[in-house]
């Protein structure tokens, strides 16, 4: 169903017949994506938000764990845009520097639940018969527990910490990869160029790796963007209920369980680390949505 | 059809047998000894803690205590006993299901009764400012995870406004912010699925014929349109029904509501592993339970399903009555 959207025979056919005009799978696809009001706007503020959390220490000249006992809890001001919290650290740097924790947290548990449920997924779905059974009857008894249930009993197991609130979310986002990716690549093995390379004498890894893999990689990709965005959500709410990262180190959920106590007097320490949630789930979902519009040519109107 | 629920019943068995083991052995090896937690620091002495440990039965190796806990479930339907306060897992339990599945079930209710109308209005509308409003309102409500929602709510309503209470259950009021907030996220989900599904249906040609053949535009949405989408949907509901038990340990904690939600956060802080075990057990049941049902909807809802279950006489009996039919029309 793909196989027109990325790789696939007609490429070959297309640069056959007219190798004068070149015009890429890709750059189709990136044109699509221009074209997309709202998937703009998100790709706008994820650029906007890596820009301001990469260059952190240019843009504030605080340290995020430096307290300032003279000025607790001081509300936005020209000094701190943003206010300074129960310690006098101040918020905007904090959440600059919190957004450091949450964006890589979140990006690597994406990366490694993609390439643990890719890896099965795949395996499932290609071979079939008694390999697919057992992996899918494991995936029931995973998908039977929620995500967050999940990732807050193995956080609770592990202890806290960054490391293992990387490795409690990327576990429980493995059995949503690995049905995606197995049922993409249910519906791409049929398909003629996969015959053709077996025909052609191709080993099974190969095919999965260079036939099958390229051509289920827009839902795959679509997927792992969103996930970004589910990710941070289930990460700052590890953190506001104690569990993952854990204060000082800051992070957009545990700041703003520090501001919980606060929230009938102090509104900046709840209403900033909000927006910030907020706006990146947001960017990364309007991206994610962009990117399934571009993708998929079946959507093309 | 009777075979293929029987079966599926069946298999929820080892499902949740896999579940249990994998939940055990996580809490089995979680740093922290059980019997320490049981007597704290104050009364150790090695006897306390051998007697103790014999009484709970934690002297025993892995596979045992495995084992028990399973057979225990199984014949006795005995979770275990909490080490905090040692009253049994499922009869403190047994209290808070209800507040849980009524907490879940109002929240489910809320989605489809707010949503499915948004959605329609947002397809039937398409471009329209209307249109345009309702997704970006659904759009931000998605990227509000649920303890951001009941924070804001809190402060708006509780705190700025005071209009309703936040804490407890005691009223109907009480109710209100919580259903509100468990269901934020599915309404922005349900919306825009409906809108999509809509759309997809609204431009098949049966929906033309309809409109061709004179029929109230309500009657074609209601009757042609809508019955058309309720394969998605109610893919949509089934899902969030998983959602929404991962939302109640949030929605719960913040506005104190004495649930399962609460319950398992109290084990969590406490290191109380039994509950532990027997909140995550009963969610998944909870879980497989509504899974069941979604699938055994599809086959009363689509007919395409329903008639992979039928017999083959009775196919063939089917297909000849059709024929006849159409003979005789013609």
């Amino acid at each position: 169903m793909l196989s027109n959207a990325i790789g696939g025979p007609n490429k070959s056919v297309d640069s056959m017949e007219k190798p004068a005009k070149k015009r890429s799978q890709w750059g189709d696809i990136r044109r699509r994506f221009i074209r997309n009001r709202l998937g703009m706007i998100g790709l706008i503020i994820i650029v906007i938000l890596v820009t301001f959390i990469l260059l952190a220490p240019m843009i504030t000249p605080y340290n995020y764990a430096t307290q300032d006992h003279s000025s607790v809890l001081v509300y936005p001001n020209s000094k701190h845009i943003m206010g300074t919290d129960d310690f006098g650290r101040d918020i905007f740097t904090r959440l600059l520097y919190g957004g450091r924790i949450s964006l890589v947290v979140s990006l690597v548990s994406v990366v490694f639940s993609n390439i643990i449920g890719i890896a099965l997924g795949s395996i499932a779905g290609y071979f079939g018969g008694r390999v697919d059974l057992s992996v899918t009857r494991i995936l029931d008894i995973l998908m039977a527990i929620p995500s967050l249930i999940l990732a807050v009993a193995i956080s609770s197991a592990l202890g806290s910490g960054t490391f293992n609130t990387i490795l409690a979310i990327s576990v429980s986002g493995i059995p949503h990869c690995m049905r995606m990716t197995r049922s993409t690549i249910l519906s791409v093995k049929t398909s003629d160029f996969v015959e053709a390379a077996r025909a052609t004498g191709s080993k099974n890894m190969r095919i999965i790796l260079k036939h099958i893999l390229p051509n289920s990689l827009s839902p795959v990709l679509v997927n792992a963007t969103l996930l970004i965005g589910s990710n941070i959500m289930a990460i700052s709410g590890l953190s506001f209920i104690g569990l993952g990262v854990q204060p000082p180190t800051p992070e957009w959920g545990s700041i703003l369980a520090a501001g919980r106590g606060y929230i009938r007097d102090f509104w900046p320490f709840i209403v900033f680390p909000s927006l910030c949630i907020m706006l990146t789930v947001f960017g990364f979902n309007l991206f994610g949505d962009g990117l399934r519009d571009a993708l998929d040519p079946r959507l093309k109107d | 059809m009777l075979k293929y629920i029987t079966k599926r019943v069946l298999w929820m068995i080892p499902v949740l047998l896999g579940v249990i083991t994998l939940v055990f052995t996580i809490t089995y090896f979680s740093p922290g000894d059980p019997v320490m937690i049981i007597l704290g620091t104050n009364n150790y002495s090695p006897e306390n803690y051998a007697t103790k440990a014999a009484q709970m039965g934690l002297d025993k190796g892995y596979w045992e205590q495995l084992g028990t806990y399973i057979l225990n479930l199984a014949t006795k339907a005995d979770l275990g006993r909490s080490y905090m306060t040692s009253i049994p897992i499922s009869l403190e339990l047994s209290d808070r299901i209800p507040v849980t599945m009524r907490l879940s079930l109002m929240g489910i209710l809320l989605m489809m009764c707010v949503g499915l109308p948004c959605g329609i209005l947002s397809a039937l509308k398409q471009y329209s400012p209307i249109d345009i409003g309702l997704t970006t309102l659904s759009l931000i409500l998605a990227a509000t995870p649920n303890f951001l929602l009941a924070l804001l709510c809190a402060l708006f309503f509780g705190v700025v406004l005071r209009w309703l209470p936040i804490t407890g259950l005691s009223t109907w009021k009480h109710w209100i912010l919580p259903v509100f907030c468990s269901a934020g996220g599915g309404i922005a989900v349900f919306t825009r699925m409906t809108r999509t599904a809509m759309l997809d249906v609204v431009r098949q040609d049966y929906i033309r014929t309809a409109r061709a053949k004179g029929l109230k535009e309500n009657v074609v949405i209601r009757k042609h349109a809508l019955k058309n989408c309720m394969m998605p949907l109610t893919t949509v509901i089934g899902a969030f029904i998983a959602t929404i038990f991962s939302g109640s340990i949030i929605v719960e904690t913040i506005f104190n509501i004495p649930g399962m939600g609460l319950y398992l956060m109290s084990g969590i802080t406490g290191r109380d592993y039994p509950i532990i075990n027997g909140t995550i057990f009963i969610i998944s049941l909870l879980v497989c339970t509504v899974n069941l049902c979604v699938d055994i909807a599809y086959m009363f809802i689509d007919p395409r399903v329903k008639a992979q279950f039928l017999t083959p006489k009775k196919k063939a009996d089917l297909v000849n009555k059709l024929v006849q039919a159409e003979r005789e029309a013609q």
